[in-house]
């Protein structure tokens, strides 16, 4: 196997049209030949065309039926994607939805928390995502939360104390507000910068933080000395 | 030239020159082999680009740190922050003077000494000289205006101080065993006594090294300059020249320890055990050695153990170090003091 | 500090505020502790981050799915080949990919050799933090085989970008097995080797033990993984919990600690690399033939959802959350879940009330890399 070119060959693009167009011709009924013996036999799952996981209904999910059970309404939906169950839930029940979950489905496990942008969205801007473990059977579930954007919620950073930190970045980065969180601070970006880095109306260069530290020698919102701008902020 | 002005002023001009110049090439070479000792521990090299296999090495790490800049804080307390170095610097030169390296010899009809003096309470003289070297560090750490600074000062003032407790009791054991302060006596006693002093004076010893190695902040006692937890500790403003007479310091009080050790407790420049090598042929053979090689033969086994052990140790934590001083060395020190005392009583009467 | 004037008192009891970082020799990095000191003891600290803050997260945004896999090398600077791994599971598992054998045999080899790289690199530092310089130079002498063997497989050292999606890019070099296969019997006796250096040290188990505790209840409410979650007595893997690759089909054991404290972390990560070298053993030993890419398209199009995949990096569980849109050659949000983040998180709940000294243990036996933190 050593033998074999890893990178495709630079040869193979400069042979004459001739000569390619024969090779072609050979190629095709090779591979015609070798389709029709390999439809007869099963392939290993890697030879085949990749099937994309697909969406349904988890409406009938453990969790699901307990979470209505016992807090009717706050559940909005249940979907089963990819081998992992997203239940959204009502933004205003989150707090109620977790001590639910953490206290009698045992969830005491928050492996991540963060949040989504879909700034053109009716229901709400973003998607609060909370996924949660549970040890005694490995079960992982996925809570989302549609907040709006002027809309806050509910810290859960009282139920799993790593929510702290995973809420203050969402903060950070997508500017969403939680209350009773015991020190919502920025956490990635400085105290005083504007702007919320995750959002998608955020431009990938970057803003005019205003930040600069020499504003009468270098512009204010960095790159070249422009001799026009050079006394800005 | 008449016999006073030689004796007096020129014979120990020459010696305090030569004695500085070779304690200043000792404690240059001492950090070449501190790096090339600890190179070999650590499968590395060590120095080998600055002239053949790195032997000048030392000269251009002088020749740099004398032309970096001389930074001095925006904060510091300017007059006591330039002081600081050189309070630390002369004490550590000045214990030399009372280090005997060997025997004295006759040259040209007179009789040199090869130490500057003999005096007859020379253990309390460098016991006395040392402790201002902590003022030294106290005042760099305090005058530097930095947090980490100020408690490595800190730190080193209250671990001098408390192992020089224990330290001075373990001094007094080879006092009690010598019955006398001076140096030179210590070792004359032992000429007589035909042993070392570290054998019956073992624990003394031991309590003594440990001590010594907290005094000069080395390995595993590290704590006022601990990088990890304090960049540099008292010395992390200082630059220059300025840090390089804490280094150096550092490197001589290492020397004093290692000296006061051979002398104290293991028969200063004699050939090792007289009196029971004295029917065997190695016996002349071993006494015809000057006694300067002997004692830089000796002092040079503490050093490496210096150097040995920081390629050893992890540190210690900063309770740990206090609680070993005084929970551990110091009763031991004061039960060592008074079993040598009962057995100078028992055997001298 | 103003330490002038006569208008204060002799002995005033006083807090001193210490900003440790970000530049100092121990903080791995640009990690800030706000610490209030009572003398030596911390009475109050705060870890400041994102001095290192690059925006991956944005990038990714903006880039196709197989642009994004070079960007993640960049997140734990010493342990590229789990980030590679972490990115590229999520997406096979979004995109329906089962990858051939002979590939994810190879993908755990480079993933437990650099594990092996990534702990050799926590010992290193953790052993310079508590005052034991040695043993850096001897584990970076097997770090630097590991990497000699990463640079001939890829030509990278640290930043590998040795993976894609639905497989690997190149296929083994000459005789790169058998050097492999022969580091891998050595190793063992270099991990003794550096055992002897630490382990029975009597100032080493004074400054580690009792230092850093953290419970089991507070281990989980705070969201460790990883080491600092095993050394408190759980047993849990992600090898184990949620296999990826073929690691159900190879024997290893979950070490873990009882005393929840920085010594059994240590005792837990140095018998990691020994189960690190044995999984190797068995990936070498049961290595198949056969193509190392599975049959991918050319253009990778994403069906509308979110997706969570996790491995299990030297640091915790590294896990990868991708939302992508119906179609979408690139991730419409991709967030990196970084283990070296959350397990920071508890800094202060294990070092309050402790001293100086310890904060540098602690921050050692946590293995934190910023450049995974601040992201």
């Amino acid at each position: 196997m050593s033998d074999d070119k890893p990178t495709p060959n630079i040869d193979d693009l400069v042979i004459d049209v001739e000569a390619e167009k024969a090779a072609k011709i050979a190629a095709a009924k090779a591979a015609a030949a070798k389709k029709a013996a390999e439809e007869a036999s099963p392939k290993d799952p890697w030879e085949e065309k990749p099937v994309p996981p697909v969406h349904s209904d988890a409406a009938d999910d453990d969790d699901v039926t307990a979470l209505n059970g016992a807090l009717e309404g706050s559940v909005v939906g249940a979907d089963h994607f990819a081998g992992a169950v997203t239940v959204t839930v009502r933004a205003e029940k989150i707090l109620d939805v977790c001590r639910f979950l953490k206290e009698e489905r045992d969830y005491d496990f928050l492996v991540d928390q963060t949040a989504v942008d879909w700034p053109e969205r009716e229901e709400g801007r973003f998607d609060l995502i909370y996924w949660l473990h549970r040890y005694s059977d490995s079960k992982r579930l996925r809570l989302r939360a549609i907040v709006g954007e002027d809309q806050t919620l509910e810290s859960v950073a009282p139920v799993w104390g790593a929510a702290n930190w995973m809420e203050r970045e969402v903060y950070d980065l997508f500017g969403v507000v939680f209350e009773n969180h015991p020190g919502l601070e920025r956490i990635l970006t400085w105290e005083g910068f504007n702007g919320h880095p995750l959002r998608k109306d955020f431009p990938v260069e970057g803003i005019d933080t205003g930040a600069a530290i020499y504003p009468d020698v270098y512009p204010s919102g960095g790159g070249p000395i422009q001799p026009d701008e050079g006394e800005g902020a | 030239m008449p016999e006073p002005i030689l004796q007096l002023l020129l014979i120990p001009l020459v010696k305090i020159v030569v004695l500085l110049v070779v304690v200043l090439l000792i404690v240059a070479y001492l950090t070449y082999a501190e790096r090339k000792i600890l190179g070999y521990m650590q499968v590395r090299l060590g120095p080998n680009r600055v002239g053949p296999k790195g032997w000048l090495q030392p000269v251009a790490d002088g020749l740099k740190l004398l032309v970096k800049e001389d930074l001095v804080p925006g904060g510091a307390e300017k007059l006591v922050f330039i002081i600081a170095p050189a309070i630390v610097m002369v004490p550590a030169l000045v214990m030399f003077a009372v280090i005997p390296f060997g025997e004295p010899f006759e040259v040209a009809g007179m009789t040199i000494t090869p130490y500057l003096a003999d005096i007859n309470i020379a253990l309390l003289f460098i016991l006395g000289v040392s402790s201002v070297g902590v003022f030294g560090i106290m005042l760099g750490g305090w005058s530097s205006n930095n947090k980490f600074s100020l408690m490595g000062g800190l730190r080193s003032a209250a671990q001098m101080v408390s192992y020089e407790i224990p330290m001075g009791f373990a001094i007094i054991s080879a006092v009690l065993m010598a019955g006398t302060l001076s140096m030179v006596g210590i070792v004359e006693a032992q000429r007589t006594a035909g042993w070392w002093f570290v054998f019956p004076g073992i624990l003394g010893f031991g309590i003594y090294w440990i001590c010594g190695i907290a005094e000069t902040n080395r390995n595993p006692f590290d704590l006022p300059e601990a990088e990890a937890e304090l960049v540099a500790g008292f010395h992390t403003e200082y630059s220059g020249m300025k840090f390089a007479l804490f280094y150096l310091a550092e490197y001589a009080n290492m020397m004093i320890v290692s000296a006061m050790a051979v002398v104290m407790f293991l028969g200063g420049w004699l050939p090792p055990f007289p009196n029971l090598l004295a029917g065997l042929w190695a016996s002349p053979a071993l006494a015809w050695i000057p006694g300067v090689i002997w004692f830089l033969a000796k002092m040079s086994f503490f050093l490496f153990c210096y150097i040995w052990f920081r390629g050893t140790f992890p540190r210690y934590r900063f309770d740990q170090l206090m609680a070993v001083g005084w929970k551990w060395l110091l009763p031991l020190s004061l039960a060592n003091v008074m079993l040598v005392g009962l057995g100078v009583l028992l055997l001298k009467g | 500090m103003t330490m002038k004037g006569p208008e204060r008192p002799l002995f005033d009891v006083e807090e001193m505020e210490v900003s440790f970082g970000p530049q100092h020799p121990a903080t791995h990095g640009v990690l800030r502790v706000q610490m209030k000191l009572d003398g030596e003891r911390i009475v109050e600290a705060k870890p400041i981050i994102g001095y290192l803050h690059r925006g991956t997260e944005k990038l990714f945004e903006t880039m196709t799915f197989p642009a994004c896999i070079p960007h993640t090398d960049r997140l734990d600077y010493v342990n590229a080949a789990h980030n590679n791994q972490g990115f590229c599971v999520t997406m096979e598992k979004l995109l329906g990919i089962s990858i051939p054998p002979r590939a994810a045999y190879l993908r755990m080899i480079l993933a437990e050799l650099q594990r092996l790289a990534s702990h050799l690199v926590w010992f290193a530092t953790h052993a310079v933090d508590i005052g034991a310089i040695t043993p850096f130079f001897y584990t970076f002498r097997e770090r630097d085989d590991i990497l000699d063997l990463f640079e001939e497989y890829c030509g990278a050292r640290l930043t590998l970008n040795c993976m894609k999606i639905g497989g690997l890019p190149f296929e083994l070099p000459e005789g790169w097995l058998d050097r492999c296969a022969e580091f891998v019997d050595a190793f063992p006796s270099h991990i003794d080797e550096y055992e002897t250096l630490l382990t029975t040290n009597r100032i080493w188990k004074k400054r580690t033990i009792g230092v850093g505790v953290i419970s089991p209840e507070d281990a989980i409410d705070m969201g460790l993984t990883g080491p600092p979650l095993r050394g408190s007595g759980i047993e849990w893997d992600i090898r184990k919990v949620f296999p990826y690759d073929r690691y159900d089909e190879v024997e290893f054991d979950v070490p873990t600690g009882t005393n929840c404290d920085t010594y059994d972390r240590y005792l837990v990560r140095v018998e990691e690399m020994r189960q690190s070298t044995r999984i190797l053993r068995q990936c070498l030993e049961k290595l198949p033939e056969g193509p190392i890419m599975a049959k991918a398209p050319k253009v990778l199009r994403s069906p509308e959802g979110m997706v969570y995949g996790s491995v299990e990096s030297p640091k915790g569980e590294l896990g990868y959350f991708i939302v992508a849109t119906e179609n979408g050659t690139e991730p419409y949000r991709c967030r990196v879940r970084p283990p070296s983040f959350v397990n920071l998180q508890s800094l202060p709940k294990m070092v309050e009330g402790s001293l100086v000294a310890d904060l540098m243990a602690v921050i050692g036996t946590l293995d934190i890399v910023l450049g995974e933190i601040d992201r």
